[in-house]
């Protein structure tokens, strides 16, 4: 007879899964139901939680959040855009790189995260100073947002060298936030690259395809994948960022993450806090939930795919 | 190759954007003026460097208590929250490993979420629970909210591992008569303790460089590293030394992460000579 693992048992089963189920139940499960409670409660002027009513969600309406919202959802689209435009380029070349050379870099890519986050932001926070050589640099990187941008409400215009100082500003926001996530657009990139046949784009070339033209509709198409996770690598946390636009955005660049902070600590409004993190929950939720379903279709597009090729050699083998 | 050559110098210019401010904060940490963080007089003169920050932090001096405390502080979290999560996550990748039934499916959405969620929501929701029960936040709430966002990476970690572990060896131990305690400290966790020292490590990075989390849970007064400093106002007397403590901690870091590729390049070397000799 087949012996009995003693540890395939129900009872070991909850032994097991009981301290980490527990702890993200009490720790996470319920701290989230606890948010989405408040979001329904009013708040008293003492700081407290009042009674339960709609009035938190009617303030939403206040012209001051919806602005914020759509800030901090364009300044994160910028940060993903720049830093996918940045990335793209960067994977490509480790990729092409000799095996010895591709960790090395690949190593040196990441090798900025050991250095403390908010050191390396305050030290950004020096270089930005109004006097400092960057400046310069500042006001070309001005230029050319505002030619790729100015199509966007709110990001075009003219710009003003006197009236732009670097520190306290969006783009400041913007450039630090694209140097904190670019490693992280970067590395899902190379890992696709990585598994990309450059044949194909030699292939392509061979055809007539020019360089741009094979990589835009090669290459591109052949690392969607690692494509799709950096996008989501860079927006998420670019949503909920709060310590750079806390830093070095000033009053001029006040995002949800800022918001959220504020009402929780400083103005001890917790149900207006709570209502801003659900609203930043949605944002976040909502490309998530567009990749897993873009995943979906494209495996099942996929298996019909494989499925009609599987049947056009069979019917072609038996004839 | 054109494009290669484009690709290239994006490489560069973005590995150069990457390393300017880890290089400013190695050369802040010898600024001879702390106000304005200037290696140059008013004149315009070129000033030197100096020692000054590193001999402060040394000393101990009371101009850099509140951070050398701070930075304490974080080093006794980061590793209490290491030892807690990797015992919840290697116990909660065991689980999700073994079995596959509703349990798990609810278990794993719950190890998995707090993964994607932005940091600062799972700070403000454990705000609303420390709010909600009325506990005053301070050391433990931090430490409870650094195991919660370690246990994720940490189950994540050592449950790659599991997967390419060969179950017919847990097998092979119950057949030889080993009880589950002596084949889970024999044989299952021998197997897994590089997962488990991996994800340990990741925990541990991760806790010793929070600021999101920890500001909405430390209250007032008690603060880490990342926290003081962020609260440190434009240019605080103490920013030198903030860059100097973290050149040390990089150093720190370069040389145990050296140590740790030369001992683990070593071995496969030895393994294939020995081999060759054998032959």
């Amino acid at each position: 007879m087949m012996k009995m693992n003693p540890l395939r048992s129900r009872r070991a089963e909850w032994l097991v899964t009981l301290p980490s189920l527990l702890w993200l139940a009490l720790f996470f499960a319920v701290p989230s139901v606890i948010v989405l409670a408040f979001t329904f409660h009013g708040h008293t002027p003492n700081g407290g939680v009042g009674e339960w009513s709609l009035s938190t969600w009617r303030e939403l309406v206040d012209p001051d959040y919806p602005v914020i919202v759509w800030k901090t959802i364009r300044v994160s689209l910028e940060v993903t855009v720049w830093s996918i435009v940045l990335a793209l380029p960067c994977a490509y070349a480790i990729a092409r790189m000799g095996r010895r050379w591709r960790s090395v870099v690949a190593g040196a890519i990441m090798l900025p995260f050991w250095t403390s986050f908010v050191v390396r932001v305050f030290a950004w926070k020096t270089m930005l100073h109004p006097d400092g050589w960057l400046q310069a640099c500042y006001l070309a990187f001005l230029r050319l947002r505002a030619w790729a941008f100015g199509w966007l409400p709110g990001c075009g215009g003219q710009v003003d060298p006197a009236s732009s100082t670097i520190l306290d500003s969006e783009a400041a926001v913007v450039l630090v936030s694209v140097y904190t996530f670019l490693p992280f657009a970067i590395m899902p990139l190379y890992t696709a690259a990585e598994k990309f046949d450059f044949a194909l784009l030699e292939a392509a070339r061979d055809l007539g395809a020019k360089n741009f033209y094979a990589f835009r509709k090669i290459f591109i198409p052949g690392i969607r994948q690692g494509l799709i996770s950096a996008i989501l690598m860079v927006f998420i946390p670019a949503i909920g960022s709060y310590v750079i636009p806390q830093m070095l955005g000033g009053t001029n660049c006040v995002l949800i993450g800022n918001k959220i902070f504020m009402r929780a600590i400083q103005n001890r409004n917790i149900p207006h806090a709570s209502a801003l993190a659900t609203l930043m929950a949605v944002s976040v939720l909502i490309p998530i939930a567009c990749a897993m379903w873009w995943r979906r279709s494209q495996s099942a597009r996929d298996r019909k795919r494989l499925d009609a090729e599987t049947a056009r050699l069979m019917t072609g083998g038996a004839s | 190759m054109k494009r290669s050559y484009f690709s290239l110098a994006v490489l560069g210019a973005v590995l150069a954007f990457l390393y300017v401010p880890i290089l400013l904060v190695v050369a802040y940490g010898f600024v001879p003026n702390g106000i304005s963080m200037s290696f140059f007089g008013a004149d315009g003169s070129f000033l030197g460097f100096t020692g000054r920050w590193y001999a402060q932090l040394f000393a101990g001096h009371h101009a850099v208590r509140a951070l050398l405390e701070s930075f304490w502080l974080s080093l006794t979290i980061a590793g209490l929250a290491t030892l807690v999560s990797c015992i919840l996550g290697t116990t909660a990748a065991l689980a999700l490993h073994r079995w596959r039934d509703r349990l798990q499916a609810i278990h794993h959405a719950l190890v998995y979420t707090p993964l994607i969620m932005p940091d600062i929501l799972i700070g403000i929701s454990l705000l609303m629970l420390f709010v909600a029960c009325r506990v005053e936040c301070g050391f433990w709430t931090i430490l409870v909210a650094h195991v919660t966002f370690c246990v994720s990476y940490v189950t994540m970690t050592v449950l790659a591992r599991l997967e390419d572990f060969d179950d017919r060896i847990v097998e092979a131990a119950y057949d030889l008569g080993a009880g589950p305690w002596y084949t889970f400290f024999k044989v299952e966790l021998p197997m897994l303790l590089p997962g488990i020292v991996a994800g340990g490590l990741l925990a541990f990075t991760l806790s010793i460089d929070d600021v999101v989390i920890t500001s909405f849970v430390n209250g007032a007064g008690t603060n880490t590293f990342p926290t003081y400093v962020s609260s440190m106002t434009k240019h605080s007397r103490n920013l030198p030394s903030v860059f100097a403590l973290s050149t040390l901690m990089l150093l720190f870091t370069c040389v145990l992460v050296g140590v740790s590729k030369l001992v683990s390049g070593r071995r496969p070397k030895g393994v294939s000579n020995n081999t060759k000799k054998g032959k």
